[in-house]
This record gives C-alpha cells, sequence and structure tokens, in this order.
C-alpha cells in the first residue's frame, strides 16, 4: 500500500493541462486515453473460443 | 380434449384480473427463453458487447460497498483501516462504473445501436447515464469532509445559476445525503432494469451488412447482381424468439458478418410477409 502510494501521490494538487481555451486535469485526460484504449482493444482482440454447447 | 367447467372458470377469472392481465402481457413479451436466454447471435462474441454487462456488474459493487458504508457511518471510514478500504472501492467502482458505461455508449453508437425499432433501448441508457452523474456528483456531497464541503460552496453556485438551487440546496447535507443513498440509486437501478429487460424484448443490434467492397476485400462475391434483401440468419425480429439457434463461432466477430450474406446471396430470399421495414437491418435506408 505505502510502495502505491508513492508512486501516485493521490493527495496533492491536481495537475492541469491548457491547450488555449481548454484545460483538462491530467487525471482525467489519463482516463479518457484509457477508455480509447479499451474501446480500440475491444474491437480488436479476438474473442475467446468455445466449443458449441448444444448441437 | 375437453376442458372441465373448474378449468374454464379459473381461466375466464384469470383473465378478468389485474394481475392476470399484467402476466399475460409480460410472458408475451417477455418469454422466459428471451428473458434469460442461453444462446446469443454468432456476431455478440465480441469484447465490444461485454462492457453493458461490465457497468452493471460495477455497478453491483458500488451498491454493496454503499450498502457497509451506510452501515458503518462515517467516523469509520474516515478513520479505520477497512473503512478507508470500503471507502476507495466505493469510489474506483464508480470510476469503472462509468469508465464501462461510456466505452459501452461508444461502442453502441457507432453500432448505431437504435437501430431495428431499439430507440426506446438507447433512450433509457442515456437516461441511466445522466441520472447516474447526479448519483456520483451528490457522493462527492457526502464524503463528510472538508473536500465535500468546499465542493458543495462551489457547486451552489453553478446549481443556483440554472434555477434549481430553490429545490436541489447542495448544501443541505440531509437532502444530499438522501439523494445519494435512497432516490437516485433506485432510480438508476429502474432504469438499468428496463434497459436490460428493453434488451432483452428487441435483441442485441447486429452489426452493419457488409459492402460490397468489405466482401471484396474478404475475398467474398455476390452471385446475383441485386442486393440480398434480408439476412435471415442475423435478422432480429421482435416477435419470434431470436436467432440464437446459431454455434458459438469459431472465427473473430467480424468474420460471421461478412460471410453470412455471402451465404444467403446464392439464394436470395424475399422478406418474410408482414416484417416492419426497420427491422431489415442490411435494407440500403438502413446501411446510411
Amino acid at each position: 500500500m505505502n510502495l502505491l502510494a508513492a508512486l501516485v501521490h493521490l493527495g496533492g494538487t491536481g495537475k492541469y493541462i491548457s491547450w488555449g481555451v481548454l484545460q483538462i486535469s491530467l487525471s482525467n485526460l489519463i482516463i479518457i486515453a484509457v477508455m480509447i484504449i479499451m474501446l480500440v482493444a475491444a474491437i480488436a482482440l479476438p474473442f475467446p473460443k468455445h466449443e458449441t454447447r448444444r448441437k | 380434449m375437453s376442458t372441465s367447467p373448474a378449468e374454464t372458470l379459473a381461466a375466464v377469472a384469470e383473465k378478468d384480473t389485474w394481475t392476470g392481465k399484467i402476466r399475460e402481457k409480460a410472458v408475451e413479451a417477455l418469454p422466459p427463453e428471451r428473458l434469460l436466454p442461453d444462446r446469443q447471435p454468432a456476431y455478440v462474441a465480441s469484447w465490444s458487447y461485454v462492457f453493458g454487462a461490465l457497468s452493471i456488474g460495477a455497478f453491483i459493487v458500488v451498491l454493496l460497498s454503499g450498502a457497509v458504508l451506510a452501515v458503518e457511518g462515517p467516523a469509520w471510514w474516515h478513520k479505520s483501516n477497512v473503512g478507508l478500504f470500503v471507502n476507495s472501492l466505493h469510489m474506483w467502482s464508480t470510476e469503472f462504473f462509468f469508465m464501462f458505461m461510456v466505452v459501452h455508449l461508444w461502442a453502441k453508437f457507432f453500432m448505431a445501436a437504435w437501430r431495428g425499432r431499439r430507440k426506446a433501448t438507447w433512450i433509457t441508457g442515456v437516461i441511466a447515464f445522466a441520472v447516474s452523474i447526479g448519483a456520483a456528483f451528490t457522493g462527492y456531497l457526502s464524503q463528510q469532509n472538508f473536500d465535500s464541503e468546499w465542493i458543495g460552496t462551489q457547486a451552489k453556485d453553478g446549481i443556483n445559476s440554472t434555477g434549481a438551487g430553490a429545490f436541489w440546496n447542495v448544501l443541505n447535507f440531509g437532502q444530499m445525503l438522501m439523494w445519494h443513498i435512497v432516490l437516485l440509486p433506485l432510480v438508476v437501478a429502474m432504469v438499468i432494469g428496463l434497459h436490460v429487460l428493453l434488451v432483452r424484448r428487441r435483441g442485441v443490434v447486429p452489426p452493419f451488412a457488409p459492402t460490397e467492397a468489405q466482401l471484396a476485400k474478404a475475398g467474398l462475391t455476390l452471385t446475383t447482381t441485386a442486393a440480398p434483401t434480408v439476412s435471415p440468419p442475423l435478422l432480429q425480429e421482435p416477435v419470434e424468439p431470436l436467432p440464437t439457434e446459431q454455434p458459438v463461432p469459431q472465427e473473430p466477430v467480424a468474420a460471421p458478418a461478412l460471410q453470412e450474406p455471402t451465404a444467403q446471396a446464392s439464394t436470395p430470399q424475399e422478406p418474410p410477409p408482414g416484417l416492419p421495414q426497420e427491422l431489415l437491418w442490411n435494407l440500403p435506408e438502413d446501411q446510411t
């Protein structure tokens, strides 16, 4: 637990990324990126095959 | 076979009661084999179809962890190790609930999942998403720490600017807590339940029909100049049982969608009489 807490400091001030009038927190940006990765992976990765249960 | 007077009377009595009528309608709309199917169409064997179920799974964890928090109280969830763990579990299951729900929304958007009389399914999903946001925001107000106080004082201006502050006071902790642990979870659970029932009723949306270019790329060609009108194996007909008799696919999900219409193309079929046009998912106008 302490190791994990040392890796990501969750109690500090939030980091923000600004691009013109747009501003987003780093954590939200990471979550959006993870969701996009999940969607792409869900489309690209093959689904496990199963034996037919009923002929 | 003759019917006994007692059976006749029982049948008449059942139809005359509101419970009997509701039961008849319910069974007609959702027969048991459709309500709890043990087979799904071949195209459902894709990771993109699992995010709805993952969302429900995360929502169940949210409810269970929230119930434990309600039993023990704020001193426990702020001070004890187990309480901090359950508190974090409640927060992270909410995060995953929203992540899965957003990916589910994206996948269904790109599938145009409202096709084939599934508009109500789409709309209930939108409502579930919107109400879930309210449930999550009231959770921030229910933490019972300086963070929730700060969020409440900042949120009041936004809420008041909409005019909703007269009956939705984010500084009223008791009101926000009741909305968070009673009203909004109840609404979210009911809307999700309705959403799932509609999925069962209308079936999972099938993929788009392949274009000729996609068929050619896959090395397949149509043997007729006319495009196939209906592809029965992938047809989602709302009254008849779902096409669940297909075996689980032996190939990735994209393959059946490309191959099955081709197999039908060699023997083009007319649409079944009386079938609503919007159900013919591979008609030209449905490909727009």
